[in-house]
């Protein structure tokens, strides 16, 4: 996995600027933050030199190391590391988490006995016990406030919705106590949940069961909502969402649980405030999350071949945005795609649009498109279900038009 | 009216007085954690008849049972010491005097929104949270202020919270219908009805996982006050079920009193007896006079020792009555002139004063004298509340996120809450 390098040397190398400032990060005063310089084996892909030294990435790697992410894909010739896949990996970083702290606790539906329903929390009711891998009756409400109350009084909750879709029925309790009762208690209660769980459209699961509730809830005040992608950055924002003192909902994605990768043997979270740079570019900044990640990946191949250089970055943070890194790529580019699995109306996409085009407006040079899932109720015919979602095909033809 | 869940309150155990309050007999005791089945066994006896009649009283007040008592015994049992009935009085003097001239200050424009008041309920409150510990956890509704007063918040700090200053409980960002405090384990005061039962169900399912994950001594119980409305709301049913399959050291306090806004309890409830709710899901469910302050505290006795000792929740429903309209904006005008001055001669305190005073456990004077201080204190709270200052620009964005990187990063890279204007809640967020 590559590193970023911190500082003036590896901007330059990146790219020609364009001829407004860009601000270097100066982040360093942030209480609690450490080095930013993160690390690993040396050479990515090959495409791009980062001039990193060596002997940072040594002194490092021993630590727990926060990602900032602007990496590209795992090299799988790496030699330290291990293969899993995502929903192992989601397991692993909440097994350790568990293991860390006794306060972790995890509940939901199905989520003891039986393992998950998509196995993230296999073997954990065996290892920890009963009560610390609750399997709850279905009764997505209640329990939801059950692991709010328990946040509010000492423990660290992780509460997963079979599919995220059932955490319609807990919405009172989400909007109303988990992001609320910090404010409202005047900073007396902290609840530091995780309430997670799959959404998004999967093989013909028909409509209840293939919505995106990340439109839903991104207008809670008080609540952070992430989107893991790969194995690497499910362990690494399960992990610290766990350890974050703020609510936050984490999205994952149905048809993503079975993704292979290697990932870091030594301990490693994510930020969850960081988008992540997936494949540096020139010409066009694509932004999209979760599964679209994927067809926007299928469309850069064929696009480079087309001779295009799509910049593409998986935004991880749907709330909030993070607008410094999506903003040097605007800046960089000038042209904005988003590509999301949302629905059109009121999705995260369109709050994206918005505040793109409220920050960044000067350095556009073509309106910001937005390609989302259409207002559709997600049909169960598969080629009907085809058509709600974006495809790689609709990306390059709206690559293709930005470009001109 | 049948109820009650056990024979063993001392002062009962007189024939007379086993016809007052039927006992009923318990299940055995605690089984495993994982999915126990017992069999409760509730006579079935008595079934009162409720439909479109007026509410019966069947619990009869402290005074019928002393008079009884007077009557068959030649020694009087008391059921408090001298200590005990001063606290429960100055408790009840205090809620009563903070909601009146909480009435006082509303309709004077110092305080806004929606405010509901307590009065002619103090019985359930004082009853209850007397016997609590600073550790024990209470979790209310809107009509709060008086749950938080008895669990040890001062009246300087609610009332500064209903005047939305910064000293206010909640640094004035909750007000009345979300009354905070960590230090006396108050948590809240929720706007919508039943949304604290679950938070409720979890706190105790803390104190659970405290005694058997963490293996710390924790007795801690938690007590969840809700109205006869939200017994009818699916959260209530759902929480009921949770805690006694988890045998959660919970009581859940119902304080009926038979009206939700202008919708009377008996048109909207096909079952009007919640107390039968409780044995459906495999807990007790007792009901209790809610205007007799002793006789709650016995119930409640008796409700918080099962908790602490494993033995799981109950369910209890207080008959109780709000003399005042649902909220001070709330007429009041539906409910019968002759149901009001029923219950207004059942009030609480005035029984209470009653029973101190004949039982020579007070004189006339030491009552007025504690009146008299908390009349004190609650316009000392008032002038508290009058002086502080208001919320600055600066308290906006503070509390929204207990971390507030949580609030991301800017396009300058740096993030948002290390933005100079962040602190003084101008930042663009």
């Amino acid at each position: 996995m590559s590193a970023i390098i911190h500082g003036a040397g590896a901007a330059t190398a990146l790219t020609t600027f364009h001829s407004k400032k860009l601000v270097a990060r100066s982040r360093t005063n942030l209480p609690g933050r450490s080095k930013r310089c993160i690390v690993a084996s040396g050479s990515d892909d090959g495409s791009k030199s980062f001039g990193s030294s060596s002997s940072l990435s040594l002194r490092h790697s021993h630590k727990l190391i926060p990602n900032n992410a602007v990496a590209t894909k795992v090299d799988t010739s790496a030699t330290t590391g291990h293969e899993l896949l995502l929903f192992e990996a989601l397991q692993e970083g909440l097994e350790e988490e568990m293991d860390r702290d006794p306060h972790v606790c995890v509940m939901g539906e199905d989520v003891g006995h039986y393992g998950g329903s998509y196995k993230v929390t296999k073997g954990l009711a065996d290892k920890f016990g009963d009560l610390r891998v609750l399997d709850t009756p279905i009764c997505e409400n209640a329990f939801t406030g059950m692991g709010i109350g328990a946040a509010m009084t000492g423990l660290r909750p992780v509460i997963e919705g079979m599919n995220m879709g059932f955490l319609l029925l807990a919405f009172n309790q989400i909007s109303n106590n988990c992001g609320m009762l910090h404010y409202t208690s005047g900073g007396q209660f902290t609840i530091p949940v995780v309430i997670r769980g799959p959404g998004g459209v999967g093989r013909q699961l028909g409509a209840e069961h293939s919505q995106r509730l990340e439109s839903y809830f991104q207008s809670i005040p008080g609540i952070q909502m992430v989107a893991c992608s790969t194995p690497y950055n499910a362990k690494g924002l399960m992990k610290a969402a766990i350890r974050s003192e703020n609510p936050v909902i984490l999205f994952e994605h149905v048809l993503l649980y079975n993704l292979k990768e290697k990932i870091p043997d030594e301990e490693y979270i994510c930020n969850l405030e960081e988008a992540e740079m997936v494949r540096p570019g020139e010409h066009i900044t694509i932004l999209t999350y979760s599964r679209m990640r994927y067809h926007v990946m299928q469309a850069a191949k064929i696009l480079v071949n087309k001779g295009y250089d799509p910049e593409v970055i998986d935004i991880r943070s749907l709330k909030p945005f993070d607008l410094y890194t999506i903003g040097n790529s605007v800046k960089k580019t000038h042209r904005v795609l988003i590509v999301e699995e949302c629905m059109r109306t009121g999705g995260i996409g369109a709050s994206l649009t918005a505040a793109i085009n409220e920050n960044f407006h000067d350095y556009l040079d073509a309106p910001v498109m937005c390609l989302s899932s259409q207002d559709v109720p997600t049909p169960y015919a598969g080629t009907l279900e085809e058509w709600t979602v974006v495809q790689p095909a609709q990306i390059v033809t709206a690559v293709e038009q930005l470009c001109q | 009216m049948a109820t009650s869940f056990s024979a063993t309150l001392p002062l009962h155990g007189s024939q007379e007085n086993r016809l007052l309050l039927p006992p009923i007999r318990l299940a055995p005791p605690p089984s495993s954690f994982l999915g126990f089945t017992r069999s409760l066994t509730i006579p079935s006896s008595r079934r009162l008849y409720h439909a479109h009649a007026a509410r019966r009283s069947p619990v009869v007040g402290v005074q019928e049972v002393v008079k009884e008592k007077k009557v068959t015994n030649s020694l009087v049992c008391i059921l408090i010491t001298k200590e005990e009935g001063l606290v429960l009085y100055e408790d009840m003097i205090l809620g009563r005097s903070f909601e009146d001239m909480c009435a006082q200050m509303y309709y004077r424009g110092k305080m806004f929104g929606f405010v509901h008041l307590y009065n002619g309920q103090e019985a359930v409150s004082t009853g209850f949270i007397k016997l609590l510990t600073q550790s024990d956890s209470v979790v209310s509704t809107y009509r709060d202020h008086v749950h938080a007063l008895s669990k040890g918040v001062s009246a300087r700090a609610v009332m500064s919270e209903l005047f939305g200053k910064v000293t206010g409980c909640c640094r004035g960002q909750g007000g009345s219908m979300h009354m905070f405090s960590k230090e006396h384990n108050m948590l809240g005061g929720f706007a919508f009805i039943g949304e604290g039962i679950p938070v409720a169900t979890g706190a105790a399912f803390t104190s659970k996982y405290k005694r058997e994950v963490l293996k710390q001594d924790c007795e801690d119980v938690t007590v969840a006050f809700f109205g006869d409305g939200t017994c009818n709301n699916g959260q209530f049913y759902e929480c009921l079920n949770m805690a006694a399959l988890y045998k959660l050291p919970i009581i859940f306090v119902v304080e009926n009193n038979l009206w939700a806004i202008g919708m009377s309890h008996l048109r909207s409830t096909s079952d009007p007896e919640i107390w039968k709710k409780g044995p459906a899901f495999g807990m007790p469910g007792v009901h209790v006079d809610g205007m007799d302050v002793l006789k709650v505290r016995e119930v409640a006795k008796e409700a918080v020792t099962r908790a602490r000792r494993g033995e799981g929740p109950t369910l209890v429903e207080c008959e109780t009555y709000r003399f005042r309209g649902h909220s001070l904006a709330d007429p009041d005008e539906l409910r019968d002139a002759a149901e009001k001055a029923k219950y207004a001669a059942r009030d609480p305190i005035t029984a209470l004063k009653k029973y101190l005073v004949e039982n020579k456990l007070a004189s006339e004077g030491e009552l007025k004298t504690i009146e008299k201080k908390i009349d004190e204190l609650v316009e000392e709270a008032v002038e508290f509340a009058d002086a502080s200052p208001q919320p600055g620009r600066s308290q906006l964005l503070e509390n929204v996120f207990a971390d507030p990187k949580g609030f991301g990063i800017g396009p300058d890279g740096r993030y948002r809450c290390e933005d100079p204007k962040f602190t003084q809640g101008t930042a663009q967020v």
